[in-house]
C-alpha cells in the first residue's frame, strides 16, 4: 500500500514536471475539438472549450498543492500557537480559547469555509483566506490536549524549577515532543484541504475561469456528462488517486514516527 | 453540577454561533449593500436596503435586533424576492431532513452489518476486500461519488432519474451519495470496536454459557461496541449536513443546501446567513442528542451524579 502511494505521488510529480517542460497550455482554446474523446492529439480528450484536459489537470494539481500547502502551514502555525497557550496556561485562558474553538466546531464540515468564501467573494486569495479562517481549530484542539499532559511531565517541571522562562518551556521543552504528531496531522490535512478547495471551486466559490482547478473542472464535467462521460471519470479518478495516496502516505508516516492516535 | 456546566457550555456555543453568523455580513469587503445590489441600482434603493438591514446603526444595536428578531422566528427577508426567509426555510428544510435521514439509514444499514461481517472474518480475504472497498469509498468526496452514481444508474442504466424531485425515486441517488460515504466510515469503526470487545472476558463467559454465536455477537458484543459508533454517527452527521450542500447542488435537490448555494450566487446574504445558521444549529442539536443517546446506551456515564 505504501508503495502504491509512493508510485501515485511520484507519477503526479513527474507529470507536472513533464507538463511544465513540454509547456502544455491549459488555456489554449480549440473550438474545432470541443469535448472530444481521448485521441492521439489530446491524450485525455478536451473540455467544453476544446482545452486539453491533460494540461488543465496538471495545472490544477499544481494549484491544488499550492493551496493545500499554504493553508496547512498557516493553519498549523495559528492552531499550534493557540493550543500551546491554552494548554500551557490552563484555567481562564484555556476556557476562553476552547470556547472559541467550540463555536467554530459547531459549524459542520466545510460549511463555515463556504460561508466565509461566500461573503469574501470568489478568487484564489479569498479561497485560501476562507480555508485558513476555519482550518486552525483542529490543530488548536490537538496541540492543547497534548500540551496539557506534557505540561506536567517531569522534564518540563525540572526545567521550570531551574528557572526556564515560558517561551523556553513552550518552544524547547514541549513543542519538540509534539512535532511528530503534528507532521502526521499535517499530512492528513493536506488531503482534506485539497478536498475542501475542490468542493469550494465546485460550488463556484474558489478558483475562477480560465484558471484550472479540479473542482471547477468537475463542475463542468458534470454539466457535460451526457455527451462526454470520459471527462468526469478522468477528473474524478485523478482526484481520488491523489487523495488516497496522500492519506496512505499519512498512515505510513504515522507508523514510521510511531504516533499513537486515539481516533 | 455537571448538568449545569453542560447546559452553560451548550448555551455559550449557541451564542457564539449566532454571533459568528451575524458577523458574516460584516466580513464582506467594502460595502455589503453595494456588493448585494450591484452598481446599477439607485441611491434611494441602497439607502432603503441599508435601513432595512439595519446596517446604518451601531454594531451592538444591530446584533440586539438580530437576536430579538430571531427569537420571534423572524429571519428577515430575501433582498431580491422579498420573500420572508422563514418561508424559504420552511419549504426547503424538510427536503434536506428527508435526505439526511435516508442517508443515515443507508449508512447504518450497510455500515454496521458489513463491519460485523468484517470483524468476524478478521484476517480472511473477505475482511481485506471490505477494507479495500471502504477505504476507496471514504476517499470519494460527494462531488465525485455523486456524478459517478449518476453516470451509472441514471445515464447508462437509466434506472433512476438524473436529478430533480418530481419522482419518488429521485431521492435514491443523492441519498446513496451521502450514505455510502458514511457507511464506509461506519464499517471500519464497527469492525475495530467489535474486535476490541470480542477478546473480553465476558464474551468468553457468554460463549462458555453455551449461548449461540449470534446471541453472543448481537446481544453482548455489539451492545458494548455501539458506544464509539454512536459518537462517530453524531460527528458524521456534521459532514452529512455539510455534504448536503454539494449533493443537493449536483442532483438539483431543493433542500437548504441548494438554497444556500443559490443565495450565494445571487449575493442574497441574509438568506445565506439564515441557511448557515439553520444548518449549524441542527448540528449542535444533533450533538446534544448524541450525548444523551450515549448516556442511555452506557449506564456507566451519568452526568447528573
Amino acid at each position: 500500500m505504501k508503495k502504491f502511494a509512493l508510485i501515485i505521488l511520484g507519477f503526479w510529480l513527474f507529470s507536472v514536471a513533464a507538463g511544465r517542460l513540454l509547456e502544455l497550455n491549459p488555456t489554449a482554446i480549440d473550438l474545432n475539438a470541443i469535448l472530444s474523446a481521448p485521441n492521439a492529439h489530446f491524450l485525455l480528450g478536451t473540455d467544453d472549450l476544446g482545452r486539453s484536459i491533460v494540461a488543465r489537470l496538471l495545472r490544477g494539481v499544481e494549484v491544488s498543492f499550492m493551496v493545500a500547502i499554504t493553508v496547512t502551514c498557516v493553519t498549523m502555525a495559528i492552531g499550534v500557537l493557540v493550543g500551546l497557550v491554552a494548554g500551557f496556561y490552563g484555567g481562564r485562558v484555556d476556557q476562553i480559547l476552547m470556547q472559541v474553538t467550540d463555536v467554530f466546531l459547531a459549524f459542520p464540515g466545510i460549511l463555515l469555509a463556504i460561508a466565509f468564501a461566500a461573503v469574501l467573494g470568489p478568487g484564489l486569495g479569498n479561497l485560501i483566506l476562507a480555508l485558513c479562517l476555519t482550518g486552525w481549530v483542529s490543530y488548536a484542539r490537538l496541540t492543547r490536549g497534548q500540551t496539557l499532559s506534557l505540561r506536567n511531565r517531569q522534564h518540563v517541571q525540572a526545567a521550570e524549577s531551574l528557572g526556564a522562562g515560558v517561551t523556553r518551556l513552550i518552544f524547547r521543552h514541549i513543542l519538540p515532543l509534539l512535532l511528530s504528531i503534528l507532521v502526521v496531522e499535517a499530512t492528513y490535512s493536506l488531503a482534506s484541504v485539497m478536498i475542501a478547495e475542490a468542493s469550494l471551486s465546485f460550488l463556484g466559490l474558489g478558483i475562477q475561469a480560465p484558471n484550472a482547478s479540479w473542482g471547477a473542472m468537475l463542475r463542468d464535467a458534470v454539466r457535460y456528462m451526457l455527451v462526454a462521460p470520459h471527462y468526469v471519470l478522468i477528473v474524478g479518478v485523478s482526484l481520488m488517486s491523489l487523495i488516497l495516496a496522500i492519506n496512505l502516505g499519512g498512515d505510513a508516516l504515522r507508523d514510521i514516527l510511531d504516533v499513537k492516535t486515539d481516533d | 453540577m455537571q448538568m449545569i456546566k453542560k447546559a452553560f457550555g451548550f448555551c455559550s456555543v449557541i451564542f457564539g454561533v449566532l454571533l459568528l453568523t451575524f458577523l458574516l455580513i460584516h466580513l464582506v469587503p467594502g460595502d455589503p449593500v453595494e456588493v448585494m445590489l450591484g452598481e446599477s441600482v439607485s441611491v434611494a434603493d441602497r439607502v432603503q436596503l441599508r435601513a432595512d438591514l439595519g446596517l446604518d446603526r451601531p454594531l451592538i444595536q444591530q446584533f440586539g435586533t438580530y437576536l430579538a428578531n430571531l427569537a420571534q422566528g423572524d429571519f428577515g427577508q430575501s433582498i431580491h424576492t422579498k420573500t420572508p426567509i422563514v418561508e424559504l426555510i420552511k419549504t426547503r428544510y424538510p427536503a434536506t431532513l428527508k435526505l439526511a435521514f435516508l442517508s443515515l439509514i443507508i449508512g447504518l444499514g450497510i455500515g454496521i452489518p458489513l463491519g460485523i461481517y468484517a470483524a468476524l472474518k478478521a484476517g480472511h480475504w473477505q475482511d481485506i476486500v471490505v477494507a479495500i472497498v471502504s477505504v476507496r469509498l471514504s476517499a470519494m468526496p460527494a462531488f465525485w461519488l455523486g456524478p459517478v452514481l449518476m453516470l451509472i444508474f441514471a445515464v447508462w442504466l437509466g434506472w433512476l432519474p438524473v436529478s430533480g424531485m418530481e419522482n419518488n425515486s429521485a431521492i435514491i441517488l443523492p441519498a446513496l451519495t451521502l450514505g455510502l460515504g458514511l457507511s464506509a466510515i461506519l464499517t471500519r469503526m464497527t469492525r475495530t470496536s467489535l474486535l476490541e470487545v470480542l477478546n473480553d472476558d465476558y464474551i468468553r463467559t457468554a460463549r462458555a454459557k453455551g449461548l449461540t454465536e449470534s446471541r453472543v455477537i448481537l446481544r453482548h458484543a455489539l451492545r458494548a461496541a455501539l458506544l464509539p459508533i454512536i459518537t462517530i454517527v453524531g460527528l458524521q452527521m456534521g459532514s452529512l449536513l455539510a455534504g448536503t450542500v454539494i449533493t443537493e447542488t449536483i442532483f438539483s435537490w431543493d433542500g437548504i443546501g441548494r438554497l444556500l448555494v443559490e443565495s450565494i450566487e445571487k449575493r442574497d446574504y441574509p438568506v445565506t446567513q439564515a441557511c448557515v445558521l439553520v444548518v449549524a444549529l441542527s448540528y449542535v442539536l444533533v450533538n446534544l442528542l448524541t450525548d444523551v443517546l450515549y448516556q442511555l446506551a452506557d449506564p456507566r456515564v451519568k452526568f447528573a451524579s
